[in-house]
């Protein structure tokens, strides 16, 4: 692994909670990653099996979904169903065979501006101890996609 | 663009007499209007080839070559497709994937050679395999269809347990690898020759160091991969066959005993296992060695049978919907009890089909796989 290896890493945030909270992270002096690109969704349950593995394919080395506590979900039921859908990507992810740990599910309220800090600095830091994702990027374009 | 014009050669694109014949039996331009494979060999034929390569309609295709046995000037017309989707990738054009594209992305990461899959979890205590040995089972993307299909109730993998029941039946213990990958059929028809080639390489090498000589297959669409498009590109020194093709000849020397099962079912002939292989007799004979099951034919079964509406996850839409519906509603009308299928494939978009808000009675039939089926019966 190269020493100075710095993971690609997507996350995917609910507008809800976390994404006041990246805000505000960004916005304080605190030590916010450079390297990881936000995807912003208007829901956490907008998160499909296909997003993930999609961002895997391309060439993240992590990918981070963030969304609020199940209790607290502005769609009622969005939060549970990422839950689900988490459960089933982390199944195959196993299954395809590259470490279950790159992929992660993190659940927030929309003032733990520094436990989310916290969490993806961790992440990172697991990251960089896995080294490069195994998975070379294939694709000149990405796919038009419906759901 | 030289490979369009060779693959109009090929195919005998050129004697096309407009006849409109392979628009008549299209399952697809029977709902979707703006679809008709005649206008698509048209185009091809006469406008720039720009034209038919950015063409929409040619990922609407289902591939199921019902045109191809219709056409009374014996046009080729999957392979026409086939070529045609390869040249359009290179412009950049691609499929509305269905699903969100996550069977695409799963095939595409496959071919990552460094991956430690584990998807041998299937295998039960009572199952034997082996890690080499002269037959080997293709088990294809059972594993995964059942992770990324959990909502819609199928199990596909009961297909592979049933497979190796069946081989252990006959004695043999079938090898299975724990690092296989998928056949690439579905990047193929999609057009990604690149991927499909990683694919097969990967596959072969690895049947090559298993050392067997002869490669069983459950799926349709892998057994149509490994003897049609394998041999196109690389060096296959093993010998395929279907499963229903070694039932048959198991049966045909008496080598299976099955219980009486009294029931009536209806079959469905996948079109890869039947107008693309012409395999339409030895399902046939397999389940007609049972006693006491009825099979009744479909309104249009076998040269006729309807495609299940989807290929390779691409393009589902309202009229995939409509021809799962219509088929469904055939062989609800034969009466049967069981819809009995041959490909996991067919087992997910009718199921899925049967789970949409207008779905009435009048087109819910249980299903089942062929496989299954006759694993169960064996005494």
């Amino acid at each position: 692994m190269a020493k100075n290896f710095i993971p690609k890493i997507v996350a995917f945030c609910c507008n809800w909670s976390t994404a006041p909270v990246v805000n505000k992270a960004v916005e304080s002096d605190a030590q916010f990653p450079p390297n990881i690109k936000i995807v912003k969704l208007m829901c956490g349950g907008m998160v499909t099996l296909a997003f993930i593995l999609k961002a895997f394919e391309l060439g993240a080395d992590g990918v981070f979904v963030a969304t609020c506590r199940v209790e607290d979900c502005h769609y009622v039921t969005g939060a549970r169903r990422a839950v689900d859908v988490c459960d089933n990507t982390k199944k195959l992810i196993d299954m395809l065979g590259f470490e279950p740990g790159r992929f992660k599910l993190g659940r927030f309220s929309s003032l733990e501006h520094k436990v989310f800090e916290k969490a993806i600095n961790e992440f990172i830091g697991v990251i960089k101890k896995m080294g490069p994702s195994p998975i070379k990027v294939q694709r000149r374009t990405t796919a038009s996609t419906s759901r | 663009m030289i490979s369009l014009k060779s693959a109009i050669k090929n195919s005998k694109a050129y004697l096309c007499l407009e006849c409109g014949k392979c628009t008549s039996v299209c399952p697809v331009s029977k709902f979707n209007k703006g679809f008709s494979p005649r206008v698509l060999v048209n185009r091809t034929l006469r406008y720039s080839e720009n034209d038919i390569l950015t063409n929409k309609n040619i990922w609407a295709c289902l591939t199921c070559a019902m045109c191809d046995l219709r056409c009374p000037a014996d046009i080729a017309y999957i392979d026409l497709t086939q070529a045609t989707r390869l040249e359009a990738q290179k412009l950049g054009e691609e499929a509305i994937c269905s699903h969100g594209g996550a069977a695409q992305a799963m095939m595409r990461i496959m071919t990552a050679t460094n991956l430690q899959q584990k998807r041998m979890d299937w295998v039960d205590n009572d199952l034997k395999v082996a890690e080499k040995g002269e037959v080997l089972y293709f088990v294809g993307c059972l594993p995964h269809f059942d992770i990324l299909f959990s909502d819609k109730g199928v199990h596909t993998i009961r297909n592979a347990k049933s497979s190796v029941k069946i081989l252990n039946y006959l004695g043999i213990t079938p090898a299975v690898m724990p690092q296989e990958r998928c056949c690439g059929h579905d990047l193929l028809w999609s057009g990604d020759m690149e991927n499909f080639k990683k694919l097969a390489e990967y596959n072969i090498n690895e049947i090559k160091k298993t050392g067997a000589k002869k490669v069983v297959f459950s799926c349709p669409e892998g057994y149509r991969t490994f003897k049609i498009d394998y041999p196109k590109y690389f060096d296959v020194d093993f010998e395929v066959q279907h499963i229903t093709e070694l039932l048959r000849d198991a049966i045909n020397e008496g080598k299976l005993k099955f219980r009486e099962i009294d029931k009536v079912i209806t079959f469905q002939d996948p079109c890869r296992l039947g107008r693309h292989l012409g395999i339409y007799d030895a399902p046939r004979k397999v389940l007609s060695s049972i006693q006491k099951l009825k099979l009744t034919e479909m309104q249009r079964s076998k040269k006729r049978a309807v495609c299940c509406g989807v290929s390779a996850w691409m393009n589902c839409s309202f009229y995939s919907k409509r021809i799962q519906m219509l088929r469904l509603k055939e062989a609800k009308e034969t009466g049967a009890e069981l819809f009995v299928l041959s490909c996991p494939k067919c087992e997910i978009h009718f199921n899925c089909a049967m789970k949409e808000e207008e779905a009435r009675d009048d087109i819910k039939i249980p299903t089942e796989q062929l496989v299954t089926f006759v694993a169960d019966a064996l005494t």
